[in-house]
């Protein structure tokens, strides 16, 4: 079986293991610099999700958690894009799923004692499955910004978690999305663990008047890179065969 | 290539109520079953394991917030799911002591390499998620030829499962002198 390659990971253009600033990273970074070697089936395969199981209402977080005829607090937003590969191919037919704490920014978990309130309509997750096109559309809340234990005063922008599949499990990612104009954003060790400035940019989501519903919903624009499929080393080996 | 991939972000602490909502309290959501939660849904060929471990930060304690996949072949070494068995597993550590668990079914030898179960672990703290292999301690000689396992050469020991009553176990090390051999996959 002959599976499209997947192109390298480009580790610079990633935060590194060890972030100091960001101080669970330290006891959390591995020392030896990851071992490179040709991918074979078990990186270029991964599990293949479809429509089934998903429920209707699992990418509306307004109310997949709600009581019936309630709706979640705070600012009602659409975030939508698409899934792309560093080639701009869009990518059909992978999960993604979200989670993000509350307009008040308190994510409904054990382990969270933040003072803001949790709002009972409100759950904090949502997935779905992107479009032919590539595209994916959640409605949730805005999360509010929260402050975290990392021996300062430290503030979270407010974000939403991000986790992707692509075709293969080499191309498995966890992000998070922040909003255009956040003032937290150049302040965040999580964040600034990213080296670069255009890196970080691309994960800043923009408002997005086009796709903004009157008198409803705003909405938050954001593309999702996955490592790319090289469609053309892959048609080339085919000619070479 | 024209774009770059988006660059990662720390699953953070709350990474369960996205991936194991159940598990994070949440359990009426995607019909209260966990995805990945159960890798072997009928009768697949194979021998019936559990793969059970840990994985331990840089002063010896376990991590209790992080969440570990599975991706494997079948028993017959072929990825993808097959009768009875999805191939793919997510579990979160168990909140207290760390631990792990997955029951699923030994892989076959898949294109010439040593049977293993390909795991990626995320977590609080970690920047980027971590790739890293499982391979087998009764599989001896299939090791020896494995080309990963010669790559890693001494530390390939950090790879291989240890044999279980119930089936294997393997401890994963994010620093120290056993380092785990993460892979640049
Ligand atoms: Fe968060």
């Amino acid at each position: 079986m002959t599976l499209p390659e997947i192109a390298p990971r480009d580790r610079d253009w990633h935060p590194p293991a060890l972030a100091p600033a960001y101080r669970s990273s330290v006891l959390r970074a591995p020392r030896h610099a990851p071992l490179r070697f040709d991918h074979t089936a078990s990186e270029l395969t991964g599990p293949v999700f479809g429509q089934d199981g998903i429920g209707p209402d699992d990418a509306d977080l307004l109310i997949n958690y709600a009581r019936p005829g309630e709706t979640a607090q705070g600012a009602r937003i659409v975030v939508h894009g698409r899934l792309l590969d560093e080639g701009g191919r869009p990518v059909p037919g992978k999960l993604i799923e979200i989670w993000q704490a509350n307009a008040g920014g308190r994510y409904r978990h054990k382990k969270d004692g933040y003072l803001a309130p949790l709002d009972p309509n409100f759950g904090g997750c949502g997935r779905c499955v992107t479009g032919p096109d590539g595209a994916y559309a959640f409605r949730t809340v805005a999360p509010g910004p929260y402050p975290w234990p990392n021996g300062g005063n430290d503030w979270r922008p407010a974000h939403i978690h991000f986790s992707v599949f692509g075709d293969g499990f080499a191309q498995r990612l966890i992000t998070q999305m922040y909003f255009e104009g956040d003032p937290h954003i150049p302040l965040c060790p999580i964040v600034q663990s990213i080296p670069r400035a255009d890196a970080v940019d691309r994960l800043v989501a923009r408002l997005d008047m086009e796709a903004t519903v009157p008198m409803d919903i705003r909405a938050y624009r954001f593309d999702i890179v996955l490592r790319g499929r090289d469609a053309t080393i892959f048609e080339n080996r085919m000619e070479g065969t | 290539m024209v774009l770059k991939e988006s660059a990662s972000q720390t699953a953070g602490p709350y990474v369960h109520i996205g991936c194991v909502p159940s598990f994070a309290g949440l359990e009426d959501m995607y019909g209260g079953v966990d995805p990945g939660s159960v890798m072997v849904t009928g009768e697949p060929a194979g021998r019936r394991i559990a793969f059970t471990g840990a994985v331990f930060d840089g002063e010896g304690a376990p991590l209790c917030d992080a969440l570990i996949e599975v991706w494997q072949a079948d028993g017959q070494g072929n990825h993808g799911p097959s009768n009875g068995f999805t191939g793919w597993g997510r579990q979160p550590s168990d909140g207290g002591t760390g631990a792990f668990r997955f029951d699923t079914i030994k892989p076959g030898a898949v294109d010439g390499q040593a049977p293993h179960l390909s795991l990626w672990i995320v977590a609080r703290g970690i920047n980027l998620g971590l790739h890293t292999r499982a391979y087998f301690d009764d599989e001896a000689e299939a090791n020896a030829a494995d080309s990963v396992l010669r790559l890693a050469g001494e530390r390939a020991g950090t790879m291989i499962a240890r044999t279980t009553p119930e089936g294997f176990h393997m401890d994963i090390y994010l620093q120290g002198d056993n380092e785990t051999v993460f892979l640049d996959v």
